[in-house]
C-alpha cells in the first residue's frame, strides 16, 4: 500500500498545538480532562483554603459575608462539576475503550465535544468573577427563593445556571457516549459480566448521568424564566413553590453524588485485585451492588428534605430507601475486604490510597445512615456533621479513588512511574489532614455549628475545634503539593515502565505503556474478566513466576486508520457560549441587545450575541455533517 | 458434560476463535461487527431518547403541580380543545409519512421517500402554526409567559415541546438535502430511521401533552 499516498494510514501520532485542539484520539481527551480538571481542582482546593483560614477564629474579617457566599459556592459547583466529575471523565475517556479492547470511544467527534463543553463551561462560570458583577453566591445546589433576581442580584447565578447548562450537554454526551462505546465495542468474549469493574463503574454512571441530569436542566430554565422573563416557578409571592426547586435539583443531586462515586469504586476495585495479585473476591455481586446502586439512587432524592416538612409517610419511605443504598454498598465494602484477604500484597502508594478509602469511605457510609434516620437529620441538617459527611464520602471516597488511580496508571499513561516516596509522604499526610478536617467536622456539627456562617462568635466552643480543621486542611493542602511535585518530577524522569508493571489482569496492561494512536494491533481472547492474567498464567491459575509476555501494540506502528482530527466540536462549543453569554445580557436589555419591540414579538428585545452563537453553532453543525468521519 | 454440551461448547469455543482472528494490517476495528448487533448510531439515539423522557417528565411534573393553583378564567378556559386536537391528529398523521418514507427507501423509491419526507416536515409546521395560533388567542386574552404559574408551565412544556418540533422539522430537511445529493440509498438509509426514531418521540410526547393539558 505504500505507493497509494491516499490510501496511507496516519498511525502515527501528531504533535503540536493544532494537534491537541482538534484531536479525536480517546487518550489525548483523557488527557486534557485529566490536566484541565486537576487545575480546577487545585483552584477549587484554594477556595476551601480561604474559606477554612477565614473560619480558624472567631470573628474573623478576613472575608466579608457576600465574598464568603461567592466562595463557598464557587468551592462547591468547581469540585463537584469541574473537579470529580471530569477526573472520572478523564480516566474513563482514557481506559475505558483500553479495557474492553477498542480501538477509540464509539464517537470520537462527540467526545472531542464533551471536553470543549467542560472546559468552556468552567471558564464561563469562572468569567462571572470578572464581567458577572460577582461570582454565584446561592450555593451549589442554588436554592429557590435565594437564587432569584431579588435576593442574587447580581449576574452571578446567571453565570451559573448557563454554565451548569453546558456542562449538563457536556455530561450527557459524554454519558451517551461510554454507554454506546461499552456495550457496542466489547473484544470477542468479553460478555457484560466479564467486563472489569472500572468499566461497570463508569456503565453506571453514565446511566445516572442521561437519567439525571435532564432534571437539573430544566429546573435551571425554570430558574432562569422566573430571573429573566418575571415567572414565578420558584416564587411563593406568585404561587410558585420553592420546593419545586428542590424536588427537581435534588432528584438529579441525588444521584450525582453517586455519578462521582461509581468510577471510584470501579478504581478501588481494579487497584486492590491487581495489588492483591487475586481475582476481585465475588464479582458477579460487585456488579450487581453497582446496579443497585443506581436504581436506588433514584429513590431517595428527597432525603435532603427531610426539614422541609413533608408527610411523614413521605419521610419513613424515603429514609426506608435510604436504608436500602447500604446494603449494596455494605457488599462492596466486604468484597474489597474478600479481595486483600489472604493476598500476595504490594503494599504500594496506590494500595495504600485503596486500603485507606475502604476505611475513611466506611465513616463516611455510616455518617449517611445516621443522618438518614429523620429525627437525628432534623436535630443535625444544615450543622457541620452534614459537611463533614459528604466530605467523607466525596473526598474520602471520590478523591483518595482518583489518587489511587493515579498513582495506578500513571506508568500506562506516560510510560513513567510516580515516586513511591513522594507518594507516601502523600498518602500520610492526606489520611492526617483529612482526618483532622473532616472528623471534627461531625463533632462541631454535633455542638451546632451551622453550615454556610462566614464567622463565628468566640463564646461557642466552637474555637479550639475549628482551628484544628483549618491545620488539617492545610496538612491535606501540603499533600497535593507533593502530588504536583511527583506529578512534575516523574514527568521529567526516564520512561522506564514496560508495558505490564503491577501483573495487571485487565487489557490496558497488554499494549505498550503509553499505548500506541491505535491501542492494540491485535487481540487476545477474552473467556473472564481478567483476560490478560489468563492469557499470562493460564486459565484460572494463580499468581506465579515467569508470566508468559503478552504485548498487542504491534510494536507502535501497525497499519491501521484512525478517525480524522476535526475542529468543528471546538467550533460547536464556542457558538454555544456566545448563545449562553448573549442569554445572559441580552435578554435584560444589556448592550449587547438589538430591539426587535416594532416588529411586533412577544420578545421585547434580541441579543445580537445570541443570534451570532447560533450562527456560528449552525457553521459548526453543517461542518460536522460535511466531514467524513471515517 | 452431555454430548449435546459438549457439541454447543465446541461450536461456541469455534465461533469465538473465528471472532480473535484478526485483520492485523488492515483492519478498521478489531472485530467487525458491533457487540449488540445494533448500529452505533442507533443504539445512540435509543439511549438519548430515554435521556430525553426525563427532561419532558421534569416538565410535565412542573405543570402538573401547578395546574391547580389557578381558576379556569385565568388561563385552562381559554384553551383552544378544537386547535389542539385537530394539532394531535396533524401530528399523529405526520409519524405515518415518516414511517411510509423509511418504508419508500427500503423498497429503493427514492422520490417517494423525498415526497413523504417533504409532507412530513410540512405537517411539522401545520402543527407550530396551529401551536403560534394558540398562543396568539391565549396572548389576546391577557393570558401571557409570567400571568401566572399555570400559564408559565403551559408555555414552558409546550414550548420546549415545540421547539423538539423545530428541531425535527430541520433535521428533516438536511435528510431531503442529503437524498438529494445522494447520500440516502436503499442500502444507506439508517439516517431517515434515526430521524423518524426522534420524530416519533416527539410525536409520543404530544400525545402525553395532549393528554395531561386539554383532557384530563
Amino acid at each position: 500500500m505504500a505507493t497509494n499516498v491516499l490510501a496511507l494510514p496516519r498511525a502515527a501520532e501528531p504533535t503540536g498545538i493544532m494537534s491537541w485542539i482538534t484531536t479525536v484520539d480517546h487518550k489525548r481527551i483523557g488527557i486534557l480532562y485529566l490536566v484541565t480538571a486537576v487545575i480546577f481542582f487545585i483552584i477549587g482546593g484554594i477556595e476551601a483554603l480561604i474559606i477554612r483560614t477565614q473560619l480558624a477564629t472567631p470573628s474573623s474579617t478576613l472575608v466579608d459575608p457576600a465574598t464568603y457566599n461567592q466562595v463557598f459556592t464557587m468551592h462547591g459547583t468547581t469540585m463537584v462539576f469541574l473537579a470529580l466529575m471530569p477526573l472520572n471523565s478523564g480516566f474513563g475517556n482514557y481506559f475505558v475503550p483500553l479495557m474492553i479492547g477498542a480501538r477509540d470511544m464509539a464517537f470520537p467527534r462527540l467526545n472531542s465535544l464533551g471536553y470543549w463543553l467542560f472546559l468552556f463551561g468552567g471558564l464561563l462560570l469562572y468569567s462571572s468573577f470578572l464581567i458577572g458583577g460577582g461570582a454565584p453566591d446561592a450555593g451549589w445546589f442554588g436554592y429557590a427563593p435565594l437564587s432569584e433576581r431579588a435576593y442574587s442580584p447580581t449576574h452571578g447565578i446567571d453565570f451559573w445556571i448557563l454554565s451548569l447548562q453546558l456542562l449538563g450537554i457536556s455530561s450527557i454526551i459524554g454519558g451517551l457516549n461510554f454507554i454506546v462505546t461499552i456495550l457496542n465495542m466489547r473484544a470477542p468474549g468479553m460478555t457484560l459480566n466479564r467486563l472489569p469493574l472500572f468499566v461497570w463503574g463508569t456503565l453506571v454512571t453514565s446511566l445516572l448521568a442521561i437519567f439525571a441530569i435532564p432534571s437539573i436542566s430544566v429546573a435551571l430554565f425554570l430558574l432562569l424564566f422566573d430571573r429573566t422573563f418575571a415567572t414565578s416557578f420558584y416564587l411563593p409571592g406568585g404561587s410558585g413553590d420553592p420546593l419545586l426547586w428542590q424536588h427537581l435539583f435534588w432528584f438529579f443531586g441525588h444521584p450525582e453524588v453517586y455519578i462521582m462515586i461509581m468510577p471510584s469504586f470501579g478504581i478501588i476495585s481494579e487497584v486492590l485485585a491487581t495489588n492483591s495479585r487475586k481475582p476481585i473476591f465475588g464479582y458477579a455481586a460487585m456488579a450487581f451492588a453497582f446496579a443497585g446502586i443506581s436504581f436506588v439512587s433514584f429513590t431517595v432524592w428527597a432525603h435532603h428534605m427531610f426539614a422541609v416538612g413533608m408527610s411523614p409517610l413521605a419521610d419513613a419511605i424515603f429514609a426506608g430507601m435510604s436504608f436500602v443504598v447500604g446494603v449494596p454498598t455494605g457488599i462492596k465494602i466486604f468484597n474489597w475486604l474478600g479481595t486483600i484477604w489472604r493476598g500476595s500484597l504490594r503494599v504500594n502508594t496506590a494500595f495504600l490510597f485503596a486500603a485507606g478509602f475502604i476505611g475513611q469511605f466506611t465513616i463516611g457510609g455510616l455518617g449517611g445512615i445516621m443522618l438518614a434516620v429523620v429525627p437525628v437529620d432534623w436535630q443535625i441538617t444544615d450543622t457541620y456533621f452534614v459537611v463533614g459527611h459528604f466530605h467523607y464520602t466525596l473526598f474520602a471516597g471520590t478523591v483518595l479513588a482518583l489518587f489511587a488511580g493515579t498513582y495506578y496508571w500513571f506508568p500506562k499513561m506516560t510510560g513513567r512511574f510516580l515516586n513511591e516516596k513522594l507518594g507516601q509522604i502523600h498518602f500520610w499526610l492526606t489520611m492526617v489532614g483529612m482526618t483532622m478536617l473532616f472528623l471534627t467536622m461531625h463533632y462541631v456539627g454535633v455542638l451546632g455549628m451551622p453550615r454556610r456562617i462566614y464567622t463565628y462568635g468566640p463564646n461557642m466552643g466552637w474555637d479550639l475545634w475549628n482551628l484544628i480543621e483549618t491545620i488539617g486542611a492545610f496538612i491535606v493542602a501540603l499533600g497535593v503539593l507533593f502530588f504536583i511535585v511527583n506529578l512534575f518530577k516523574s514527568m521529567r524522569q526516564k520512561a522506564t515502565a514496560t508495558n505490564d508493571p503491577w501483573d495487571g489482569q485487565t487489557l490496558e496492561w497488554a499494549t505498550s505503556s503509553p499505548p500506541p494512536a491505535y491501542n492494540f494491533a491485535s487481540m487476545i481472547p477474552v473467556n473472564s474478566p481478567r483476560p490478560l492474567w489468563d492469557a499470562k498464567y493460564g486459565p484460572h491459575s494463580e499468581f506465579a513466576s515467569n508470566p508468559k509476555k503478552i504485548d498487542l501494540s504491534g510494536g507502535g506502528n501497525a497499519n491501521v486508520h484512525l478517525p480524522n482530527p476535526s475542529i468543528w466540536p471546538l467550533v460547536l462549543t464556542i457558538g454555544l457560549v456566545i448563545i449562553a453569554i448573549g442569554i445572559i445580557f441580552g435578554f435584560n436589555g444589556g448592550a449587547l441587545a438589538l430591539d426587535i419591540s416594532s416588529m411586533g414579538m412577544a420578545v421585547q428585545s434580541l441579543p445580537i450575541a445570541f443570534a451570532g452563537g447560533i450562527v456560528v453553532f449552525f457553521i459548526g453543525l453543517v461542518g460536522w455533517i460535511a466531514q467524513p468521519a471515517g | 458434560m452431555s454430548a449435546v454440551g459438549k457439541l454447543e461448547h465446541g461450536a461456541h469455543r469455534a465461533g469465538q476463535a473465528l471472532e480473535t482472528v484478526v485483520d492485523q494490517a488492515h483492519s478498521q476495528e478489531l472485530h467487525a461487527a458491533t457487540s449488540t448487533g445494533l448500529d452505533h448510531r442507533k443504539l445512540v439515539m435509543w439511549v438519548f431518547i430515554a435521556s430525553e423522557t426525563i427532561f419532558f417528565a421534569a416538565l410535565m411534573a412542573t405543570y402538573l403541580v401547578n395546574r391547580g393553583k389557578v381558576t379556569p378564567e385565568d388561563g385552562p378556559e381559554h384553551l383552544n380543545l378544537a386547535v389542539a386536537s385537530f394539532n394531535t391528529f396533524i401530528l399523529l398523521f405526520s409519524s405515518l409519512t415518516m414511517v411510509m418514507a423509511l418504508q419508500a427507501i427500503e423498497n429503493a423509491k427514492k422520490r417517494r421517500m423525498i415526497f413523504l419526507l417533504a409532507a412530513t416536515a410540512l405537517w411539522g409546521l401545520v402543527f407550530l402554526g396551529g401551536q403560534v395560533y394558540e398562543y396568539a388567542e391565549l396572548i389576546a386574552n391577557g393570558i401571557t409567559f409570567d400571568s401566572n404559574v399555570w400559564s408559565s408551565s403551559f408555555f414552558a412544556l409546550t414550548g420546549f415541546h415545540g421547539t423538539h418540533v423545530f428541531v425535527g422539522i430541520i433535521w428533516i430537511c438536511m435528510l431531503i438535502i442529503r437524498a438529494l445529493r445522494g447520500g440516502i440509498t436503499e442500502n444507506n438509509h439508517l439516517a431517515v430511521e434515526l430521524g423518524g426514531l426522534y420524530w416519533h418521540f416527539v410525536d409520543l410526547v404530544w400525545v402525553v401533552l395532549f393528554t395531561i393539558i386539554y383532557l384530563i
